[in-house]
């Protein structure tokens, strides 16, 4: 075990890490609005992925466009379901908008599942992402620096807009107290919306991504991933947009470092690993890096 | 014969009846109706153990088809045929390969486990709220599972655990789901029931005014991952062979939504949401033919989406099926209130 073999595994952490970072922040923008765990941004991300393989990759589009064409959907399909279901929801307890956004997860994974079949599909891959380039020994895919800047510029982008301007004060007004943010004036819908908008574009984002970096989807692609960036932003202090990101970078670290590390006997435990992280952050550190506090939202 | 005593005497009667009909199912019926009785029996096992955290203590988890592994797998141990066990299981110590348990110790033992599980899990889980709670459960689910694919000395991996005696008769089944049944009207009737209540509807207060928090969120998980984990001990002998698929978060959904639509709380409604909800899409796969799994389950998330707008309570509330209520309108079940506890707060479209 050498330097460069470190490092190689240290990359390979920050090319994983940064997947779960994106999905993560997407989270981390709904979660910070309606104090809802969305269950079905992980399927946000699978419906993306597979319409870009199925209908958008046949026309060879340029790829920007297509992760462009990704995202759109990813935001679109995010905000009819929040129309469809959370909306009517406002004045619900947690409990059944979680029940709701599990029905709403279910109901996708399903749908592609009938649609698509459980088969992995060929994700077309582009020359410049799916190449290898090696800097002193160590090899790097475009497609994880891709992502990689992707997390970077969304995370950033975000917590400028939700700090920063006049709609991200209205954003986190709605999130602290729905009605008084009413009595003063905001109407909740267009921010509400907003952050489905965002949030799910980056869920939309991961997919076309995603596929470019494995070169294959499929409808059961979006369950655990999920569950991962839920992981993250526990990791990172929920809420946080750069605690999120953050989350994300150490868990993919974390699960790389142990399969990398202990013999591979050890290797088909890297889910049990990653979880039983979450168990140990939750005791030791309930807040997250970033995390401010806990304290109970009325 | 005051109204409570008229309901007690309803319930046994169903109770009596339910256990005829197992009977009866035995004596004779064909082999579909009698997986159809079998399987809707586990279901209310399943549903009602469930409510007593989530409707009771009102706490979202979604691990309890994980408890329900841990049984399955510990209890198909158990009672494994001797003659087979060098072959499926050689690298287990001596005493596990001449050590066999008669089925109803194997079914106990494969609860305690799971009891067991939820104990140590518990310690940490049952700190977190709301949708932390919901996810860290989910994570405990994707635990189980990738042990059962990967501990494959002991489970056999991902092609699953074959060869179990298929000891579990509709009397198996339904004498469970009586006790279930019973133990959680006990529970919901009784002073613990009630403190229980308290930590649903306001934690801080409940904590505030002396209730342990801990000890009785523990309790209660507890007692429900054992009856999940004798569920699942029931299901392996069931169908002979188990695989880490079968404890997926498919089944795990179709429980919660059973548990939702009856109604978060009422026991009542777990039996009739787990009875309606498993044999309706049965009766549709019949009519239509096979291949319909699909179908069935998509009808399931968007039933659960307008129940979840139009009856967010459920279909029951957290109201009981009670003779004394259908006379004054205000039995016993509706004594923590049906529609005004804070975990479900009011909703203006529903008034």
């Amino acid at each position: 075990m050498n330097g460069t073999y470190l490092l190689q595994q240290l990359v390979n952490g920050l090319a994983i890490g940064s997947l779960y970072a994106l999905l993560a922040v997407g989270l981390s923008m709904v979660y910070g609005i309606l104090r809802l765990i969305n269950f079905a941004h992980g399927e946000l991300m699978m419906v993306a992925a597979m319409a870009s393989a199925t209908f958008l990759a046949g026309l060879r589009v340029w790829p920007p466009l297509l992760l462009v064409g990704g995202m759109l959907l990813g935001g679109v399909l995010g905000v009819v379901v929040e129309r469809v279901a959370y909306s009517r929801l406002r004045q619900a307890s947690e409990v059944n908008l979680l029940v709701t956004s599990l029905a709403v997860s279910t109901f996708l994974a399903t749908g592609a599942l009938m649609l698509w079949s459980g088969q992995p599909r060929r994700f077309e891959r582009v020359e410049v992402l799916s190449r290898l380039y090696e800097v002193g020994g160590v090899f790097v895919r475009g497609a994880d620096i891709a992502i990689l800047a992707m997390a970077v510029v969304s995370m950033a982008l975000l917590t400028w807009l939700t700090s920063r301007t006049r709609l991200g004060v209205a954003m986190r007004a709605v999130a602290e107290d729905l009605r008084v943010a009413y009595l003063m004036g905001i109407d909740p819908s267009r921010p509400i919306l907003l952050a489905f908008f965002l949030g799910s574009m980056l869920a939309g984002a991961a997919g076309v991504l995603w596929g470019w970096k494995f070169g294959q989807v499929a409808p059961t692609m979006g369950f655990v991933p999920m569950l991962k960036a839920f992981v993250a932003a526990v990791i990172g202090g929920i809420g946080s947009i750069p605690g999120a990101f953050l989350g994300g970078i150490v868990l993919g670290l974390a699960e790389v470092f142990f399969v990398g590390l202990l013999p591979a006997t050890y290797s088909g435990y890297r889910d049990v690993f990653v979880f039983a992280l979450l168990f140990l952050m939750l005791l030791v550190r309930p807040t997250g890096i970033l995390g401010v506090s806990l304290a109970r939202k009325a | 014969m005051t109204r409570e005593r008229l309901d007690t005497v309803l319930y046994w009667l169903l109770a009596a009846g339910a256990i005829a009909v197992a009977l009866w199912a035995q004596a004779g019926w064909n082999n579909y109706a009698v997986r159809l009785l079998t399987y809707s029996g586990l279901y209310v096992i399943l549903v009602v153990s469930l409510n007593i955290v989530n409707g009771f203590v009102g706490i979202f988890s979604l691990g309890h088809i994980g408890f329900m592994a841990v049984g399955a797998y510990v209890s198909a141990l158990a009672t494994y045929p001797l003659a087979r066990r060098p072959a499926t299981f050689p690298t287990l110590p001596e005493w596990f390969q001449s050590l066999a348990l008669p089925y109803p110790v194997a079914l106990l033992l494969g609860g305690a486990a799971a009891a067991l599980v939820a104990a140590v899990i518990g310690f940490p889980l049952l700190r977190l709220r709301g949708h932390y709670l919901a996810l860290g459960s989910l994570a405990l689910l994707v635990i189980v599972e990738q042990l059962a694919v990967n501990l494959h000395p002991v489970t056999r991996g991902s092609r699953g655990l074959a060869g179990i005696p298929m000891l579990t008769t509709p009397l198996w089944v339904w004498a469970v789901a009586v006790v279930v049944v019973y133990v959680a009207a006990r529970i919901k009737s009784s002073g613990f029931g009630l403190l229980l209540g308290a930590i649903r509807l306001d934690d801080v207060a409940a904590a505030a005014s002396g209730v342990r928090l801990t000890r009785y969120k523990m309790s209660a998980f507890v007692v429900s991952a054992f009856f999940a984990g004798v569920a699942g001990g029931l299901w392996a002998h069931l169908v002979g062979v188990i695989a880490p698929s079968v404890f997926s978060y498919d089944l795990t959904f179709r429980v919660i939504v059973m548990l939702i639509i009856g109604g978060l709380g009422s026991i009542t409604g777990s039996v009739v949401g787990a009875l309606g909800l498993f044999l309706l899409p049965e009766a549709f796969t019949y009519l239509e033919g096979a291949g319909t799994h699909g179908l069935s389950q998509l009808l399931l998330a968007v039933v659960l989406v307008l129940v979840m707008i139009f009856r967010p309570n459920g279909l029951l509330g957290r109201r009981e099926l009670s003779l004394a209520r259908a006379r004054d309108g205000a039995g016993p079940g509706g004594r923590l209130g049906a529609r005004t506890t804070g975990a479900d707060r009011p909703n203006p479209d529903d008034a």
